[in-house]
Formats: C-alpha cells, structure tokens, sequence
C-alpha cells in the first residue's frame, strides 16, 4: 500500500548549474512532502528557482543531488502520470485545440497502451475522453480552432486541458495564469478549484501572486531568494472548501494568511534586485 | 476630421468657408493618385529608362548591337514557333526552357531527397553536426561550376553532369536551412514531446516536421535560386538543349538579339520559379507562439 501522506517526496534535493564562473547553486537543501489530493503552490521573487524545482517533479531535469519520489516511485524522467501545464501554454500552432488535446490522449490511453494493466482503448473512446476534457475547461466550441485563432485565457485552458485529459496522478502548473489579465485569472482560478474539487488531484502549482496561492492552495511553500534558494517557511491554509473569493474578502482568516505571505515574501525576503 | 485639416501642409492655402468633408475628399484622392504612381507608373518609368538607355547604346554602336525595336520583332518570330525541332543543335526556345527546367528539376530533386533528411540529422544530433559541419563551410564556397568536371568524369555524359552540378549546388542551402530549423524549434515544444513521451516518429511526424518547414521552404528557395542561376553556366560548358547552350549558340551565331531575348526569358523564368516558392512557403508558415 502506498503512504498518502508522503505521495510526493522532495528529499535532500540540490540543483546547480555549471556556468563559466564555476558552479551556480540555484536549489538547495529542498524537502518537501505533498498529500495526496493536496493544492500546493510554491511562491517566490521572480528568479528564486520555483520552475526549477516544478521542473524537477516533472522529470524534465535531474537534481544534482538528492531524490524526488513520487507514488513509491523514483522520479527519473517525464511521465504522463504528471501532467504539467506550461507558463506559456506550449501548444502546437499547427494542430487544433482537439488535436492538441488529442495528441496527449492517444498517448496515454491508445495504443499501445501506456497504463499498465490497461486495455488500449479505441478510436471512439479517445474522442469521448478529448471532447471530455475540452468540456471540462468549457472549450468545446473552440475544438477545431487553431491555437492562433484564440485568446491567450483559452490557449491556457486548452495546456489544462491538455494535462487533464491524461489523467494525471499530479498536476503540475507553472504560473499558468502569469500572462493572463486578472479578470480572466480569476475566472480560470475558479475553473481550477471546481475542476480539482471534481477530479480530487494532486496539485504543484508555482506562482507569484498572494491571492491566488492563498485562494487555492492547502498548502504554500515560500522560497527563500536565489542564488542557493530553499524552502523558507511552509503555511498550511486551513480554509474550509468550496472556497468563494467573494467570501473570502472579508474573512479574517483568509487576511491573516494573505498578510504572513506577504510578511515572508517583502519584509524578510527582499526582491533580488534590492539586494544586489 | 478636425486634426486632418489642422496638420495638413495644404490647410493654408484653402479658404476658410471650404467645408472638412470636401477637403478630407480631396486628401483621399490625392492618397489615391499617390498609390497609383507608386505602383504602376514608378516601374513602368524605370523600365522605359533601361530601354531608353539600350536604345542609345544600340544607336552608338552602329549595326553592332540591335535596337530595342528590332529585338522586339526578332522575339515575336522567336514566340510564335516555340517548340521547333530541327535536330538536336537547332532547337525552338520552349524546347530549350523546358530542358533546362528538367535539369534543374532532376538536380534539385535528388538535392531534396538527400539534404532534408540529412539536414534533419545533423540538427537533432550533435556528433552529426561536429561530423559534418566543418566539411559543409569547406565544400559550400566552391563555385558549382568546379565540380563539372567530376561530374564529367564520374558520370561520362554532359547531360548527367549537368545535373549533378545542379545537385551540388542546391544541395547545401537545404542542408543548412533544415538543420538549423531543426535546432530552432522551440524547446517549449520538445518539452511537451518529453513530457508527453511521445515517440520518436511521432515526434518528427507531429512536431519537428511542422516546426522546421518553414525554415526547409526558405532553403528550398535559395536552392532553386542558385540552381536556376547555375545551369545556365552549365549548360553553356556541357552543350545540348538548354537556354545556356541556346546563349552560347547565339553567340556563336553573333545573334545577339536571340541573346538579349534568353537574358529576359531567364530573368522571367527564375522569378515566376521565386515567386511560386514564395507562394508555398507563406501556405505553410503558421504564427509564432509567442503570448
């Protein structure tokens, strides 16, 4: 049986990068456990390595030292048991927004099958599981548009589409809604909550807003400022769900959290710049 | 309406009771006017200027170069009997383009064949691009015209030499620009493919392909730009049916209006051939994912 409490398992974990100046260390000293089925958000200053370590429970670099574990399982590269949502989308401009979610699909669930113990499923099947997922970000008006034809709000939610209609163990997002303007963020942030609250997920999302790690998350990890950045404090948001942002304005709560953040990230963590 | 009048150069010479809208009128069919020149007049004088200067030179030569008129005429006879066969030396025009077309097209084929894949590989591998890239910046400043012979000697024929004159010659621009799309695709997009572990077909089917057509269309059309300015060279070496021959011939023949007559026809040929790769390139050039 695996342990729910440790689903993901961040130990010990360093990260440098060599540059001409000698060795860069962005990570260090990372430790981390997530739950399963818990919203974590990972907030920083811009440059303080939060996409390194998402790209790290990705799979998409190694660490240069230490584990990452995920469901019992060494993390050694990519895998569609965590899907990730990129900062910018990443969709393919030549492809529409089906095939876009079409191409993750297939892959997972056509043949050959890459779950194991499973069936490959058929043509009709893959369709019903890319329409499902189109609906579920409310884009299934958009299905034969090209990635160009549509907002920037829509693009990003075709790139969620995309890693939930995989099925995912994990969500990963990095700063999906970093280029969005805040009325479509809200909106998207309310489409995430419902969504995870149906799917039961478990979520890494990095960020930079306060609002937004405060409103979705179980759990925010605040990093220190790179170079060398670690996990300063860690605060669990012991908000009751189904959250509403309108609601929780004037909670007393919900303002205590937003100000300890707020407390950690410009008062104790000055911005880079600052320091330099 | 208002700002028009204010920062128009003209407004002062107007009198004061002309109302906007006649004024605004006039600026918009002075655009108009403006475009036209631009447009059709502007190259159509340019073009009266090269005749006129052809026409002086033809005068102060004497008999020795024809006039612009008499190049003219010559064209027509030249135009109304294109396809001609009197023997392999004595040829009509369109036989000559359509053979030298055929040549470039063989050459430029296997070119293709061999250099997009082969650009390809050198882009997505890196021991292939340290293996051949040295011996690419040595090979690609050689005159195509130095591999002739070869070619010639290779091959045994002037024909097949020809060709593979052409295939040299557009051989590195497709290479090049292929293997340099391969590495500009962006990594966003490998990263989906990584993330996504696709596999390797699929990866070159669904992502590297359409990334990297634009850059391999751009290559394609340098190609066929070289290629078109090649055989014209080759073929005034190698003899036969060809436009380059048909020059070389005419020169023989001292026909020099036949001669201005080829310079124009080739001139045409290689931009309508420009002009239709430029066509296909834009049919397949999605926009950039930049948000």
């Amino acid at each position: 049986m695996q342990d729910n409490s440790k689903y993901l398992e961040i130990d010990n974990v360093f990260q440098t990068f060599p540059t001409p100046q000698g060795e860069f260390v962005a990570l260090k000293n990372i430790n981390l456990t997530v739950q399963k089925g818990e919203f974590v958000t990972l907030i920083g200053h811009s440059g303080c390595g939060k996409s390194t370590l998402l790209n790290l429970i990705a799979g998409l670099t190694k660490p240069s030292s230490g584990t990452l574990i995920c469901a019992n399982k060494e993390i050694t590269g990519p895998g569609p048991e965590r899907g990730v949502v990129f900062q910018n989308h990443s969709l393919l401009p030549w492809l529409t927004c089906f095939e876009n979610v079409f191409l993750a699909v297939e892959r997972v669930f056509g043949p050959p099958s890459k779950k194991v113990g499973k069936e490959p499923e058929g043509k009709v099947s893959l369709i019903q599981r890319t329409n499902h997922a189109l609906e579920m970000v409310g884009l299934t008006h958009a299905a034969q548009k090209r990635p160009g034809e549509i907002s920037g709000g829509m693009k990003q939610r075709v790139g969620i589409a995309r890693a939930l209609s995989m099925e995912p163990q994990v969500l990963l997002l990095d700063e999906p809604f970093g280029a969005l303007d805040a009325l479509t963020r809200a909106k998207l942030q309310d489409e995430l909550l419902g969504i995870v609250a149906q799917t039961q997920s478990t979520v890494v999302m990095v960020t930079h807003d306060v609002d937004e790690a405060v409103l979705l998350s179980d759990k925010i990890v605040m990093l220190t400022n790179g170079p060398a950045a670690t996990i300063g404090e860690v605060l669990n948001v012991e908000l009751a769900h189904p959250r509403s942002r309108v609601s929780l304005a004037q909670n007393a709560q919900y303002q205590e959290y937003r100000k300890a953040v707020i407390e950690f990230l410009y008062t104790r963590q000055h911005h880079v710049e600052k320091m330099a | 309406m208002v700002s028009a009048v204010f920062h128009s150069p003209a407004s002062s010479d107007l009198p004061g009771d002309q109302t906007n809208n006649a004024h605004l009128k006039q600026r918009q069919r002075k655009a108009r006017q403006r475009a036209f020149l631009l447009t059709w007049i502007s190259p159509l004088v340019g073009f009266a200027l090269l005749l006129a200067v052809w026409a002086l030179v033809a005068l102060k030569s004497g008999n020795a170069f024809p006039t612009p008129w008499e190049t003219f005429k010559q064209a027509y006879i030249v135009f109304s009997d294109p396809f001609y066969n009197n023997g392999p030396n004595d040829q009509g025009i369109g036989w000559n383009i359509y053979s030298s077309l055929k040549r470039v097209a063989l050459g430029f084929g296997l070119a293709a064949l061999v250099g997009i894949p082969a650009g390809f590989v050198i882009g997505r591998f890196e021991w292939a691009s340290r293996m051949f890239n040295p011996m690419i910046s040595l090979l690609r400043p050689v005159s195509p015209l130095a591999w002739l012979p070869i070619g010639l000697l290779v091959f045994k024929g002037a024909n097949p030499a020809a060709i593979w004159t052409i295939f040299i010659c557009s051989i590195w621009p497709m290479i090049i620009n292929t293997a340099v799309g391969v590495q500009r695709v962006p990594s966003d997009y490998m990263n989906v493919a990584r993330v996504l572990n696709l596999s390797e077909w699929k990866i070159m089917s669904v992502i590297l392909f359409p990334a990297v057509l634009p850059y391999m269309l751009t290559g394609v059309r340098l190609s066929v730009g070289t290629a078109w300015l090649v055989i014209v060279a080759a073929e005034m070496l190698t003899g036969g049916v060809g436009i380059g021959f048909w020059v070389w011939d005419e020169w023989n023949n001292l026909n020099v209006k036949n001669i201005i007559i080829a310079i124009f026809v080739i001139g045409l040929v290689g931009l309508l051939l420009e002009y239709l790769l430029i066509r296909l390139a834009r049919a397949f050039t999605f926009e950039d994912i930049k948000s």
